[in-house]
């Protein structure tokens, strides 16, 4: 899916030739330490950022010069590390947003009060249902981990067939993570595609089957979780400098 | 010793406010006239008034004109700022109107009233291409480029002498009658004050209040947001542009003032005066503005000292504008509570 993939700032090689491929119905996850390429690898695969060298394929499509729009609509979305939601508006209009997509009205057609009832569902499915006013009050006003949620929600109102998710876990509290992994499993069981930038190893291990480890732009590492884990050069670059057998 | 006590303000919805608004429920002629007769009464004033020649005179119809022209620019001027794109050079879409219906009239012979049409249509896609390169600039990059060209085009003008130069395009031929060019006016200020604050309040408009919140979360979700704020544009220009192409048959000359500042701070102060967050909001502010205007006819170009410092009283007594006031009070009532 990802071929070669190689982009700079400036002089920094912010990655190096990765190569990936995620099949339906997967999930994998991506690790490393801060500024290893991860986000990088996010933004190339989902046409925010142009790589330098590579190609990415969708679905057998070449899609490296692609529009950010014309990935959506193809199937690929995407969540931000910080959440960025529309702050002025409230929760369920932040979900409409996405339903006035191409792709969305090309699922759904456009009934009266169809998009409300369509956001309104999403919001459910991603745990709004716990505080009902929530889902009314603006975006400023909801704890941060309403805002991953509603980050969540927006990518599920594409209904994307390869969905990337970066730093979802971040900042939410075990219980909330604990409620969203059935979801992603879910997800995954109805044959979409999901890539997980992830700090949060134990609930990344839950829903994945198989990490990439990047460190400084290039890819040190593939596997299933626990034999990549139990590589040296991934416990060196993940927690740095000399590492025991004990650590 | 007695504690003072503190007091705040308590809002409540009038009950016929929550009747209609909440239940949708129009139980009668009250709710109806509730709902209906502030818009009614507005449209009304503005259909009745040019019939009412004789007892004006002259004088009072042509300011009329004048200002049913400012309130289009003004409305022009809401739609953008809520879609996120402040315009501090709107006398470019109203100069752009004149000339356009100048060319039409004059260069290729055009009836006045279709040289309008195509001046009004020609102005708003022209400048929306011409602003098209600017528009992903985000907040005061894309004003100071609106302020930058209304100056860049009269300057132009004046140096290469085409359209006139500083003379001008004269001999543009009256559209009809008076009558005729003020229902042209009211008519397009109606359906844009109207339209654009449906379209505002639609699944379209949510997206564009969106873009101005956080564009990056707009292209995420699939929507290209240069188009869509091409759209805006292309349909905001359009209220601005009907303004200068009927001005310029009413005065039957079109020069370089049409790009003067006067025309691009009136609609900002108009629109700030009135509230621009919502669009029959900047219509009153117009409709305040200009007679108030003519009062100070006689100061000349200081004119725009005046308009500057109404701006700077309303924003700093009433920032949300005179309508938003207005509109909450006749939506709610308030009370003092002790806290």
């Amino acid at each position: 899916m990802v071929d070669r993939l190689g982009k700079q700032f400036g002089g920094v090689r912010a990655l190096d030739g990765v190569s990936l491929e995620v099949r339906p119905g997967e999930a994998v996850g991506i690790i490393g330490p801060n500024g290893s390429g991860k986000t990088t690898l996010v933004n190339l695969i989902t046409g925010f950022v142009r790589p330098d060298s590579g190609r990415v394929v969708f679905r057998g499509v070449d899609i490296t010069r692609t529009s950010v729009e014309a990935r959506v609509r193809m199937g690929i979305a995407r969540s931000f590390q910080t959440p960025r939601p529309f702050y002025r508006l409230p929760a369920f209009r932040n979900v409409i947003i996405p339903l006035c997509s191409r792709r969305a009205r090309e699922r759904l057609g456009s009934g009266f009060g169809r998009r409300e009832e369509v956001a309104l569902d999403l919001l459910e499915e991603v745990g709004f249902e716990r505080d009902a006013a929530a889902v009314t009050k603006p975006a400023s006003e909801l704890p941060h981990g309403y805002l991953k949620r509603l980050e969540l929600a927006r990518c599920l109102a594409l209904d994307p067939q390869l969905l990337l998710l970066d730093e979802l876990f971040s900042g939410m509290s075990p219980a909330e993570t604990a409620s969203l992994i059935p979801l992603l499993l879910r997800l995954v069981e109805e044959g979409r595609s999901l890539v997980l930038v992830e700090h949060r190893l134990a609930e990344l291990f839950q829903v994945v089957g198989r990490v990439v480890v990047l460190d400084f732009g290039r890819k040190i590492a593939e596997g299933h979780p626990a034999d990549v884990m139990a590589r040296e050069e991934v416990r060196r670059a993940y927690l740095g400098g000399e590492v025991s057998a004990s650590a | 010793m007695k504690a003072p006590v503190a007091y705040r303000r308590e809002r409540l919805d009038r009950g016929i406010k929550v009747r209609s608004d909440d239940i949708f429920a129009l139980a009668g002629w009250p709710e109806i006239l509730y709902l209906a007769g502030p818009r009614v009464a507005a449209a009304g004033f503005l259909l009745v008034f040019p019939l009412l020649r004789n007892w004006t005179g002259d004088y009072w119809q042509t300011v009329f004109l004048v200002a049913v022209s400012m309130m289009l620019a003004a409305v022009s001027w809401a739609f953008l700022e809520n879609v996120g794109l402040v315009s501090l050079g709107h006398s470019l879409f109203f100069g752009a109107g004149g000339y356009l219906t100048a060319i039409a009239v004059l260069d290729l012979g055009l009836p006045p009233l279709l040289a309008v049409l195509l001046g009004t249509v020609g102005a708003a896609a022209g400048c929306a291409v011409l602003l098209a390169p600017v528009l992903r600039l985000r907040g005061v990059y894309f004003s100071l480029v609106t302020f930058a060209l209304p100056l860049l085009f009269a300057r132009v003008i004046e140096a290469t002498k085409v359209l006139g130069g500083t003379e001008g395009l004269a001999g543009i031929p009256g559209l009809g009658s008076l009558e005729v060019r003020q229902y042209l006016l009211v008519v397009g200020l109606l359906s844009a004050t109207f339209g654009l604050q449906r379209l505002l309040d639609s699944d379209y408009g949510l997206v564009l209040h969106a873009i101005r919140d956080n564009d990056l979360s707009v292209r995420a979700s699939g929507i290209p947001v240069g188009w869509w704020k091409f759209g805006a544009v292309l349909v905001g220009v359009l209220p601005a542009a009907l303004a200068g192409a009927v001005l310029a048959t009413h005065y039957h000359v079109v020069g370089m003032s049409a790009f003067a500042l006067d025309y691009s701070v009136l609609p900002l102060t108009a629109a700030v005066l009135g509230g621009s967050g919502a669009m029959a909001g900047a219509a009153v502010g117009a409709a305040l503005l200009v007679p108030f205007s003519e009062l100070l006819r006689a100061f000349g170009t200081l004119r725009v000292v005046a308009y500057c410092a109404v701006l700077v009283l309303v924003l700093v007594s009433v920032p949300e504008g005179l309508f938003s006031v207005v509109r909450r009070r006749y939506h709610q009532f308030e009370r003092w509570v002790p806290l």
